[in-house]
């Protein structure tokens, strides 16, 4: 199972091809053929987990790693590619380049001692030539451990979830063939994604998510906000790919000429790549992340994104593709943990772009008034949170954090699009309110995935966000991470409050605007089944990682911290066996006041909104107060600078000058050449020709008439003549260039 | 098989449109359709002998000539007639044969005006011959008038089917490149006389043979004087290709030229400058390579942003798309001027993925005009709902014209980049790698100039002018000739390897005398 995962991304993208070759013709528009695509593919990934966390119990002799390795390096692969050369002699040497870095992590077993786990588990790598350049082989292939299963598992859960949401929620839609489609085509480049075992390969599927995102954001491209939001996503992306290719550039020099994420982990962590590249090649790397997981200054694109429809941002702007920056930096660890120096400093850029962003994020969400656009700014928020603790060193803090984040929001945004499904308007102050009574299934989803995004216990993102907060204050260097936590903690209250604010706003008071002229009532099961299945998650996946120290210590050995066991990599290709990485404790005091903090923050929100305490009307009063108001309408005025200021002058005024210096000045010197050769030649026809050679060789004219039958021609403008000269001259100066050397 | 078309394979498919342009003469002009057959038919048997190349081929030899032959042909100078193909020219050639008779085939019921069938069609075998002999030639004299030979049926190509200006622009691109062959005339010209004498039926002679003067690459050869005859050669294959600031003529031509001229200019004709670079100038002369180098990297970049601006600013579609030409063969040149293997596979990748993608930009662009007689992009708008199937293939090719991995143009574009991280020894390492971001970042203008283009062509509504207007969507040539250009770009782009695994050893076997490889 572990070998064939290649089949997995697979499935979904011949569901692509197949939608868009008969779905229109089938009874349900081919959404039939994406569920059950998605189904296959979420059994697949059920199967993979199972298979590693047998691996993880029963990990293979250190011994056998290289056999297994070169065993399971046979000719498959992408269809294309095992079509086109099954000949074993190619497929050898994909093999042996696999065997260097396995026996590389194995042999690194003894480094990690002290540690209480003593098993290491090598990731089951897989791999075909892809294509060659100077002599190397390029291969691309399968790599599969705990994180790459982790991912497996969330994408094709939620993925189908969405999918079957959505088979009420676009009913009826222009373009309903298409949307089925492309999620398919998402889902499929974005499991190819996980599964990368070269960089290379992820930026295919970097990019790959990115197409489908732009498809999905214009979905409605009639309108012009909705492709203009689809090419703002597209464009900030690439922003972020600069860094993205500059990045894996650097590593693939830097490990010697291999995109093999194993290799180039594996050279981070031992040292044989210095400090400074591995500093570039993260800064470079850390734009990318910027842009792709909406970290502040690079976020812009992703509250936009909320034009596409819902189940697109559920799926794509909140549970995967957005955490697609995240998992890079995660399966790259080993060059991020020692380019930014993680477990000696006290910050790090990583670590205060999260800790900058979930604070900025949070309080973009307090003055929206589309509660897809809070919800978009609360994934900004949760991103930072991701960032901020892989940034300290929290590793597993991080992807479990993505982990339960992709359950609850994916439920919050499900849960948002079921309330708009009957009055197509997301503006939670003029069109909702007062739901609370009519759609009580999606009430309580929406409410149990909100306690979990607040981090109340014990819910589960009170269990993820307390271990990244718990890191932040024990990792690094002496004294740990302090900005990273006040922050953490500070963001805790931001986000009571503002999913509060959502909260009131849509399930309370008087329903107002459409929904007050609509008949509303609770949607059919194939809406409210996948909030429901989201919901459960909501409450029990942080059970998976709970923790077995302190207060907590009677929780057995065996159940406890299963999250961190069987996804954190083990071996040398992951920071795991360094004497500065270590794993943060769980602490019973810092979970009380991160919690008594966000509930102060639902708490002041209560107050403001329920009981209309607090000093409302500040913004009237103060000017202050109206500043710090504006400055987040406006978005700090990113949104201005990128927009009017950038792209306006590069599309107006720069492009125009740079035509205008074509036209006139390149061209116009081009023009001037020829008009000048043309006058040149009717000057010495003229002059030379009839004055001056006519009357000094009066009798011979033979030769004159000759050269003025040239001239003449290039007069004439003949191009063949043109030709006739230019060659003559060719020959004249080729004699002189020889004769000179 | 092989030993079949050993001897003459190459010839055969550089001659043979030469024959059906011929046999095409003696038909009335009133014969239509026989016209039409007959070039098709032609096309089609070149193509067939190409794929019986393709599949003769040695892979495992790809810097061994094959298919050679070498006749004597001027005997006073020595200049032979010598051919062949290795893993440089394949692909080249595969895409010159490809695409010819997607031409034809799309012409079918396209044809521009002042019509005439015989007189087109004709031009388009006539070009054939020059630019698939181009890519044969081994010796060169023969590459040199295979290279010009090439320039008239284009002339006249723009000049009698072009757009309004087809006069200004015709002219302007004959005597740009005229100029730019004379320069090249005196580099070879100057490598002929300044190489030693060979042996040759006894005597001493100096040799066009590239094979010999390769051999030779310039060693014992001034090193100023090296560096002037590159210069020759830059200006030759520079014009061609084109580098900024020779570029100009390129948006004239491709403006005016028809669809049909625009496609093959675009797919196969810019790649002669590229491919003179690869095969002639930097094998034959290293060490003026080496001097040039950061000068061709540094325009190449230019040529990136400075393509990609001039593409913001355009009005008109198909200008658009000519200038974006600019800007993807500054790829190929950054990636050849690193003067590694990494970067010239990456080029040659580049030059096969722009010919096709370019080309099918060009096509959709054609019936576009042929649909609204107007490219104004201004007027245009909501092509994806009046002729769906159009407007997705537009998107199709922007998104692959941008570079989007899994279709052909990424493994044009991010090795280009990827090899200017590490360029040839005694490169300056800071200088390329500015180069590096500089060419990464022109991926966003890249991304930023197309998709605008898609939004303001294809997304929206159609504007007022052509509401009501009843537009075709694709007609069953478009199919016919469109469907195979994208199957490739797809299948390119999931499998580099196609190309990349024919032309690696023989670029590293040209490169073999590159000061520090």
């Amino acid at each position: 199972m572990l070998t064939h995962v290649w089949i997995i991304p697979l499935i979904p993208a011949i569901a692509f091809v197949a939608i868009l070759a008969i779905g229109k013709k089938l009874p349900r528009g081919g959404s039939e053929i994406g569920i059950a695509a998605l189904a296959i593919c979420f059994v697949l990934s059920l199967g993979v987990a199972a298979g590693w966390i047998q691996r993880v119990n029963h990990p293979p002799a250190v011994e056998a790693n290289g056999a297994v390795a070169a065993a399971v390096s046979d000719g498959h692969g992408e269809a294309a590619a095992s079509d086109l050369h099954a000949a074993a002699e190619e497929t050898t040497p994909a093999a042996e380049e696999s065997h260097p870095a396995e026996s590389a992590s194995s042999g690194h077993e003894e480094e990690a001692s002290g540690h209480e786990e003593e098993h290491v588990t090598p990731p089951v790598v897989r791999t075909v030539t892809w294509f060659q350049s100077n002599g190397v082989k390029f291969d691309v292939g399968t790599m599969i451990d705990g994180l790459s299963t982790l991912m497996l598992v969330v994408v094709s859960l939620i993925s189908l979830l969405v999918h079957v949401f959505s088979t009420d929620y676009v009913a009826g839609d222009r373009r309903y063939t298409h949307f089925f489609a492309f999620l398919s085509l998402f889902t499929a480049s974005m499991l190819f994604y996980v599964i990368s075992s070269s960089t290379l390969q992820m930026i295919v599927g970097w990019e790959l998510v990115g197409l489908c995102s732009f498809a999905l954001i214009g979905h409605w491209w009639e309108e012009k906000p909705n492709s203009d939001a689809a090419l703002k996503a597209f464009l900030v992306n690439r922003v972020g790919d600069i860094g993205l290719l500059c990045g894996m550039i650097v590593l693939f020099f830097a490990a010697k000429g291999t995109f093999d994420v194993v290799t180039i982990n594996t050279m981070a962590n031992e040292g044989q790549i210095r400090h400074m590249l591995l500093l570039v090649a993260s800064l470079s790397l850390m734009t990318a992340v910027m842009s792709k997981s909406g970290q502040f200054i690079l976020h812009t694109w992703l509250p936009d994104a909320m034009a596409g429809p819902t189940p697109v941002s559920a799926l794509i702007h909140a549970a995967t593709m957005v955490v697609a920056g995240i998992y890079m930096v995660a399966r790259l660890y080993g060059v991020f943990f020692n380019g930014f120096s993680i477990g000696t400093a006290n910050i790090n850029v990583m670590a205060a772009i999260g800790a900058v962003t979930l604070v900025f994020g949070g309080l973009l969400a307090f003055v929206q008034s589309d509660i897809k656009k809070v919800l978009a700014y609360s994934t900004i928020s949760q991103l930072g949170y991701m960032v901020m603790a892989l940034g300290v060193g929290a590793w597993t803090a991080g992807i479990f954090h993505l982990f339960t984040h992709a359950i609850f929001k994916a439920c919050l945004f499900l849960g948002a699009g079921s309330m708009a499904h009957h009055i197509h308007s997301f503006d939670m102050k003029k069109d909702m309110g007062g739901l609370r009574k009519v759609m009580p299934k999606t009430f309580w989803t929406f409410v149990i995935a909100t306690c979990a995004l607040v981090a109340v216990p014990p819910f589960a993102g009170f269990w993820s966000k307390d271990e990244i907060l718990a890191g932040a204050g024990q990792l690094g260097g002496d004294g740990g991470y302090p900005l990273m936590l006040i922050m953490g903690t500070l963001g805790a209250a931001i986000t009571g409050a503002y999913m509060t604010r959502a909260i009131w706003y849509c399930f309370f008071g008087e329903r107002r605007g459409a929904s007050a002229t609509h008949e509303m009532h609770e949607n059919g099961p194939r809406i409210t089944v996948p909030l429901i299945i989201l919901s459960i998650g909501a409450i029990v996946v942080g059970l998976v990682n709970v923790p077995n120290t302190g207060f907590l210590s009677w929780v057995p050995g065996s159940y406890a911290l299963r999250f961190e066991h069987y996804v954190e990599p083990t071996g040398a290709y992951f920071p795991g066996g360094l004497e500065t990485f270590s794993h943060p404790e769980f602490n019973i005091v810092l979970a009380l006041v991160s919690t008594l903090v966000g509930l102060t923050g639902v708490l002041l929100a209560y107050l403001w909104y329920w009981k209309d305490l607090g000093p409302h009307g500040l913004t009237e009063r103060s000017r202050l107060a109206r500043g710090g108001y504006k400055v987040l309408e406006y978005k700090y005025g990113l949104d201005i600078l990128y927009v009017d200021v950038i792209a306006g002058s590069v599309k107006g005024p720069i492009a125009r000058a740079a035509n205008w210096v074509n036209q006139n000045v390149i061209d116009g010197f081009v023009n001037l050449v020829g008009t000048s050769v043309r006058r040149a030649g009717g000057w010495v026809y003229k002059y030379i020709d009839q004055g001056v050679v006519d009357t000094l060789v009066d009798g011979s004219g033979a030769a004159a008439d000759v050269s003025g039958e040239v001239l003449r021609k290039a007069q004439t403008g003949k191009v063949q003549a043109y030709g006739a000269y230019l060659f003559l001259g060719a020959t004249v100066l080729a004699a002189i260039f020889v004769i000179a050397s | 098989m092989k030993d079949l078309l050993n001897g003459w394979g190459a010839t055969a498919v550089v001659f043979l449109p030469l024959v059906g342009a011929l046999v095409m003469i003696a038909i009335p002009k009133s014969e239509e359709t026989l016209h039409k057959v007959v070039a098709l038919v032609t096309s089609l048997a070149v193509f067939v002998i190409g794929v019986a190349l393709l599949v003769d081929f040695d892979y495992d030899n790809t810097a061994k000539l094959q298919f050679f032959q070498d006749k004597s042909w001027i005997e006073v100078i020595n200049s032979r007639y010598i051919v062949g193909i290795d893993g440089i020219s394949l692909p080249l050639i595969a895409l010159t044969l490809f695409v010819v008779p997607l031409v034809i085939i799309y012409s079918w019921n396209h044809f521009p005006e002042p019509h005439n069938p015989k007189a087109f069609l004709a031009l388009i075998l006539i070009l054939e011959t020059g630019m698939v002999g181009t890519f044969v030639a081994q010796d060169l004299l023969l590459f040199f008038v295979f290279f010009e030979f090439v320039l008239l049926p284009m002339y006249f190509m723009i000049g009698i089917y072009g757009g309004e200006q087809r006069k200004y622009a015709s002219l302007k691109f004959f005597l740009y490149t005229a100029f730019g062959s004379a320069l090249m005339i005196v580099a070879i010209l100057a490598t002929y006389f300044l190489s030693p004498k060979i042996p040759v039926d006894g005597q001493m002679m100096h040799t066009f043979s590239m094979i010999e003067l390769s051999k030779w690459h310039g060693a014992g050869l001034a090193r100023n004087t090296a560096i002037l005859i590159f210069g020759g050669f830059f200006m030759g294959f520079g014009i061609k290709v084109p580098m900024f600031p020779f570029h100009t003529w390129l948006p004239d031509a491709h403006t005016q030229a028809p669809t049909q001229g625009s496609v093959i200019l675009a797919a196969v004709l810019l790649k002669l400058g590229t491919y003179g670079f690869v095969r002639i100038a930097i094998p034959i002369l290293p060490e003026g390579a080496h001097w040039w180098a950061p000068i061709i990297g540094g325009l190449a970049v230019i040529g990136i942003i400075y393509g990609a601006l001039g593409c913001l600013a355009q009005t008109d579609m198909k200008r658009l798309i000519a200038f974006s030409s600019v800007a993807h063969m500054g790829y190929v040149m950054l990636g050849i001027s690193t003067l590694t293997p990494f970067g010239i596979n990456a080029a040659i990748f580049g030059m096969v993925a722009h010919g096709l993608i370019t080309g099918m930009l060009f096509f959709i662009a054609g019936s576009v005009k042929d649909r609204f007689h107007t490219l104004e992009i201004k007027r245009l708008g909501g092509l994806l709902l009046q002729a769906p199937r159009m407007g997705w293939l537009l998107a199709f090719s922007c998104m692959a014209s941008l570079g989007l991995p899994g279709l052909a143009g990424f493994w044009g574009e991010f090795p280009a980049i990827l090899s200017a991280y590490e360029p040839a020894a005694g490169l300056s390492e800071p200088l390329f790698r500015f180069y590096m971001v500089v060419a990464a970042l022109g991926t966003v203008l890249a991304a930023g100039y197309l998709l605008w283009l898609l939004q303001r062509v294809a997304f929206g509504t159609p504007s007022e002018e052509f509401e009501d207007a009843d537009i075709h969507d694709m007609h069953l040539t478009d199919y016919l000739a469109w469907t195979p250009m994208i199957v490739f770009i797809v299948i390119l782009g999931i499998y580099p390897n196609l190309i990349f695994r024919v032309t690696d050893a023989a670029v590293i076997h040209s490169l073999s005398a590159v000061v520090g490889h």
